[in-house]
């Protein structure tokens, strides 16, 4: 089977690559365009540590085929920096200590900031419901819930 | 691994060819949230995979005669976002936006949940209840079916060679109508339905229900419209006793099966109680509007 050619934007570049028709965006964006930032943890939507927005939809990418990314915008964790300046959600989340291992943050921050991008001042309870999909099996979670709240706190002190 | 081929074709009318040329061996593709865990798992391994957003109507939500017109790719995050739909019909959307992680709502749609053809599904007996029908495309045209007639067993639907769920209808909501739904699960988010209940109500200027339609999931082979259920409310002005009418009906509907999620022996108890919590929330909607 021939392979497929996409041509897509990540993280705002426009970027092809050749994929088969059975790969997942993930493994797309991780083998074929070396963007390791995402990570494969369950492989069935449960984890979210996959979580990369597609058209400004926080999704899995894990649960998306790497040829629906053709003409969609792909934003990805290592967009989320720029340059040497972290994004408020990266530093807060170094200063809590909301990670431990490390294989979940990539989604967990992908996912709060599409939370923050929406609402600047979500509540503790609207915080957990959505990063429900986000599992941790280090932290206990508190840590991460806090580190959201700060940099929520911090990017409305700013706005 | 057989190979697969990719199609996302413009229009209902290639998707349906693709569909029907392909015979069994094709399968839609809206968000993915279900077809694409089955083929990782190698439950299914189809053909052709037809990605239907492509085509307009699949991601359209409409105003159309007084009621609302929703393509069966559209996400639970869009619907959820759409005000107008959620004031008609609270019901259908609670149970759309119950369905997995913020993740999942950015891609699952009422479509696919509908046509995975789960037992469980939430979505299905809320649109039930509602009385959503479905349109559906193939290679004889379109025609309109309502929902409670498309799953006929578990993963199993009614749709014949090359058909698929383009859209579904909302009706307009008569007055003094309200919907809702609820699912129990052992925790408060992220699970599969042990048992769901969808209702709607119908009440005169008097308060006396007038009509009534029942949904339930996750207690038969397939989702189940209840009519004695809705009978037991019809005609009263949903005091307790007809709530325990509706309660009683709707256990004595259930033909579920034992698992590790619930108990034939509970599951059919909590079909009765959410049932009733259900169509107290509906009809508290009902009274306000």
């Amino acid at each position: 089977m021939a392979k497929r050619h996409v041509t897509t934007t990540v993280n705002g570049e426009p970027r092809e690559f050749l994929c088969e028709v059975d790969q997942t965006l993930l493994d797309a964006l991780r083998d074929e365009l070396g963007l390791t930032g995402s990570k494969e943890g369950c492989g069935s939507g449960d984890c979210g540590a996959c979580s990369v927005m597609l058209d400004g939809r926080l999704v899995c990418a894990c649960l998306a085929l790497a040829v629906e990314a053709e003409g969609r915008e792909v934003e990805t964790i290592e967009g989320m920096a720029e340059g040497e300046r972290l994004h408020p959600l990266q530093r807060t989340f170094l200063e809590e200590a909301a990670l431990q291992c490390g294989i979940c943050t990539p989604g967990f921050l992908v996912a709060a900031k599409a939370l923050l991008d929406r609402d600047l001042d979500p509540s503790e309870t609207e915080i957990r419901y959505w990063l429900a999909g986000n599992l941790c099996r280090c932290t206990g979670y508190d840590k991460i819930v806090r580190a959201v709240q700060k940099a929520a706190a911090e990017m409305r002190a700013e706005a | 691994m057989r190979s697969v081929r990719y199609e996302a074709p413009a229009t209902v009318e290639e998707a349906v060819a693709l569909l029907s040329d392909a015979g069994g061996e094709a399968k839609p593709l809206a968000g993915g949230t279900d077809l694409i865990v089955q083929m990782r798992a190698r439950m299914i391994s189809p053909g052709v995979i037809v990605d239907v957003k492509n085509i307009p109507d699949l991601l359209e939500v409409r105003a159309q005669d007084g009621g609302f017109r929703v393509g069966a790719a559209v996400p639970g995050a869009v619907l959820g976002e759409n005000e107008a739909v959620v004031a008609m019909w609270p019901g259908v959307v609670e149970a759309f936006e119950l369905i997995g992680s913020t993740q999942i709502q950015g891609r699952a749609s009422l479509g696919g949940n509908l046509c995975n053809a789960s037992p469980a599904a939430d979505s299905t007996p809320a649109m039930i209840a509602a009385g959503v029908t479905c349109e559906i495309a193939g290679p004889g045209g379109r025609r309109e079916a309502p929902v409670e007639d498309i799953v006929t067993s578990p993963g199993k639907t009614s749709l014949g060679n090359g058909e698929f769920v383009v859209s579904f209808y909302l009706p307009p909501r008569p007055a003094r109508t309200g919907d809702a739904y609820l699912r129990f699960i052992p925790r408060t988010e992220m699970d599969i339905a042990v048992v769901g209940a969808g209702v709607c109500v119908t009440l005169d200027e008097g308060g006396t229900c007038t009509a009534a339609r029942v949904g339930l999931g996750a207690v038969a082979p397939t989702p189940l419209l209840v009519a004695e259920a809705a009978d037991a409310l019809v005609g009263t002005r949903l005091d307790d006793d007809a709530m325990a009418n509706l309660a009683a009906a709707a256990s004595a509907a259930c033909n579920p099966i034992d698992d590790k999620r619930g108990t034939i022996t509970y599951r059919t108890k909590v079909a009765g109680v959410l049932a009733r919590r259900a169509a107290g929330i509906a009809s508290e909607r009902a009274r306000s509007n």
